[in-house]
């Protein structure tokens, strides 16, 4: 499907053009969503697209699905909900650094943890955007935001790490400029009856390049092209891989999901009675 | 028939009355004194293939809450008052938001982790105004196990009629006393689930309200598209600027509950008929100030108990019209001092109010209460 029949299809047009910034990588990334949903052929009145609070978080209500836009770091916790009552549903949390990995942070460990089926994907731009710059979890150590005007003391989060770690059964990365890769992870984690973390990493040329001059749009966008480089590659060429962020899949292990076993307990209710 | 009648616990037959009203999703945290809600409801849902989810906070208990019933399915939770504290900001989007669900509050000495064993009703105020903003409240309060199974019945009922959170207040009393519940009293009262659209999916206004003001509610999946946001939205649901869309928005949310007070308001009368001098109490401290008024009646004094059940929005009408009839009102309960600001509000211009509280965890007994009546009296 061509990228204007897509937008047709998919989106809610008459809410178009979105309120991102000029250069802001998220639009990439809402087009990736949205172009695994249309590669797997998903029904779209079974796709329920919850957000949070942030840049990310504005992109639900651009789609044309059941979008649920809650409060801020609750995505999870509402799609947990939603999910639970309703397993037939395809869930998607869209969320950002701020929202799943600080306010959020409990909720995306928890239900990482249950290896609920949910596909969560976060949209990072190591900044908080909407409230004009602050540094956030994901922002590196030393990097400026308006509430680091001394420079981040902080030590950032990996997000993959920290999704693997609680218990996500699927975990990947990729950047806005590799607008392939990243479709081919979300349908992946779409396809993983489980939890599924995504991470895309952004650019916020707007505030966190301004504040630590990184360049303008393009220029941001260039280093999310030379800064990341694909997990395979490195494993086979580790010396290509130095001062490299990794991307890719890094971990696909099914197990088995959380609705599914809360469902042997009511069959098995069953039975009894 | 015989076998409906049971010796129940109050968070028990809370949980019964959520059945009996067609809770199908529980989402919630452990906290004293409400665990037995939880633990319940856990053993109870799956079984009639309902769904029990234990939440890693009180946040995350509110937010799936709301997350079930946007998924279609009456929907539940219940908490003690640091959990109530923290559930607010999500009560206030199930309110903008308009979505049908339960919050049980059992009242426990506060603030903060307080008396976590020991009764209070610190949080009368809190159920009205914990939530930042504006917005429609309805919050119940009964006062025996019986009630508890009937009320919470009730609260489904207006939660789904009303399209709103409806809070159910108990405290640590009521909610762990054991009495006898007649499970058939649900035969009588009639059982209410959301309206949902029937119309065209495409074109679904899911916020454009009939006449009733109250708009069709479509569960997701069910192929009425919709947006769902805690912003002030328009009809459409999506998020708006205008001052215009924000006071019609506001001015329904608040309307829809205004003009249904009739249903919505419930107390009890008790001797008021002849009476001159008025006790006003809710939840365990009814029950004592009830022993009181039986009492002073003893003595020749012509007492009467005014019991609201419905705590939120405030029975006014019915307040002015017992403070035109009797000389004083005393206003008892387990705090420093919340609902009688309201009586004194809408009841200082008719006769004279006075206040008997305790916070000290201990529950306020019918000797006190008469004592300090007497010495009203004087």
């Amino acid at each position: 499907m061509n990228t204007s029949a897509l937008v047709k299809e998919y989106f809610r047009e008459e809410k178009l053009p979105h309120i991102w910034c000029p250069g802001c990588g998220h639009g990439i990334v809402m087009h990736a969503v949205v172009r695994a949903i249309d590669n797997l052929k998903l029904d779209p009145e079974k796709i329920c697209i919850v957000s949070g609070i942030g840049c990310s978080s504005r992109a639900s209500g651009y789609m044309n699905f059941n979008t649920l836009h809650t409060t801020h770091g609750r995505a999870l916790a509402f799609a947990t909900g939603v999910k639970m009552a309703n397993p037939s549903l395809e869930v998607l949390v869209l969320t950002g650094d701020g929202d799943c990995s600080a306010i959020g942070g409990n909720h995306l460990i928890h239900a990482a943890r249950r290896n609920i089926d949910i596909t969560t994907i976060a949209f990072n731009n190591n900044i908080y955007g909407m409230t004009g710059g602050q540094y956030s979890p994901t922002t590196p150590t030393d990097s400026y935001g308006t509430t680091a005007p001394y420079g981040n003391i902080d030590k950032p989060f990996d997000l993959c790490n920290l999704a693997k770690a609680a218990g996500a059964t699927y975990v990947g990365r990729s950047t806005a400029y590799y607008a392939k890769q990243l479709t081919t992870l979300v349908e992946n984690g779409i396809k993983n009856k489980g939890f599924s973390f995504i991470e895309a990493v952004s650019s916020c040329p707007t505030y966190y390049g301004r504040k630590n001059k990184k360049g303008d749009a393009v220029e941001m966008m260039k280093s999310l092209k030379d800064d990341y480089i694909d997990i395979k590659i490195a494993e086979k060429k580790p010396e290509l891989a130095e001062s490299k962020i990794l991307m890719g899949e890094f971990y696909n292990k099914p197990e088995e999901e959380y609705t599914e076993k809360y469902q042997k307990i009511i069959d098995l209710l069953k039975k009894e009675q | 028939m015989s076998n409906k009648i049971k010796l129940l616990q109050g968070n028990e037959a809370c949980v019964e009355g959520a059945l009996a009203a067609g809770m199908e999703f529980y989402a919630g945290y452990p906290i004293t004194p409400s665990t037995e809600i939880a633990e319940i409801s856990a053993q109870k849902l799956p079984a009639i293939g309902g769904h029990f989810i234990q939440m890693e906070d009180e946040i995350a208990g509110m937010a799936a809450t709301l997350g079930g019933s946007l998924a279609g399915k009456k929907s539940m939770t219940a908490t003690s008052g640091p959990g109530f504290s923290l559930k607010q900001e999500n009560l206030g989007y199930g309110c903008i938001a308009e979505i049908p669900c339960v919050i049980v509050n059992v009242q426990r000495g506060g603030p903060s982790t307080g008396l976590p064993t020991s009764p209070s009703q610190g949080d009368i105020m809190q159920a009205k105004w914990g939530t930042h903003g504006d917005h429609p409240v309805i919050a119940l309060y009964p006062n025996s196990v019986q009630e508890i199974f009937d009320i919470t019945i009730e609260c489904f009922n207006m939660a789904e009629k009303y399209r709103t959170p409806v809070i159910l207040l108990l405290d640590e009393i009521i909610a762990h006393m054991r009495e006898k519940v007649d499970l058939s009293s649900v035969d009588r009262i009639k059982i209410i689930s959301r309206k949902r659209p029937t119309g065209p999916k495409e074109g679904y206004l899911p916020y454009k309200a009939d006449e009733d003001l109250i708009p069709d509610m479509a569960d997701f999946g069910t192929g009425y598209r919709q947006h769902v946001t805690g912003l002030t939205h328009d009809v459409t649901g999506f998020p708006s600027n205008s001052p215009k869309v924000a006071l019609d928005m506001m001015t329904r949310l608040m309307k829809k509950i205004e003009i249904n007070k009739e249903d919505i308001i419930k107390y009890e009368e008790y001797r008021l008929e002849d009476a001159d001098f008025a006790i006003v109490a809710f939840g365990a401290t009814s029950r004592a100030a009830k022993d009181t008024v039986n009492r002073l009646r003893e003595d020749g004094v012509k007492a009467g108990l005014f019991r609201p059940i419905t705590i939120w929005p405030l029975a006014e009408d019915a307040l002015i019209g017992l403070s035109k009839k009797v000389n004083t009102i005393i206003v008892a309960e387990m705090n420093m001092g919340q609902y009688v600001y309201e009586v004194e509000r809408v009841a200082c211009k008719n006769c004279k109010v006075e206040f008997y509280g305790r916070i000290d965890g201990q529950p306020i007994n019918p000797d006190e209460i008469y004592d300090f009546a007497r010495e009203v009296l004087k």
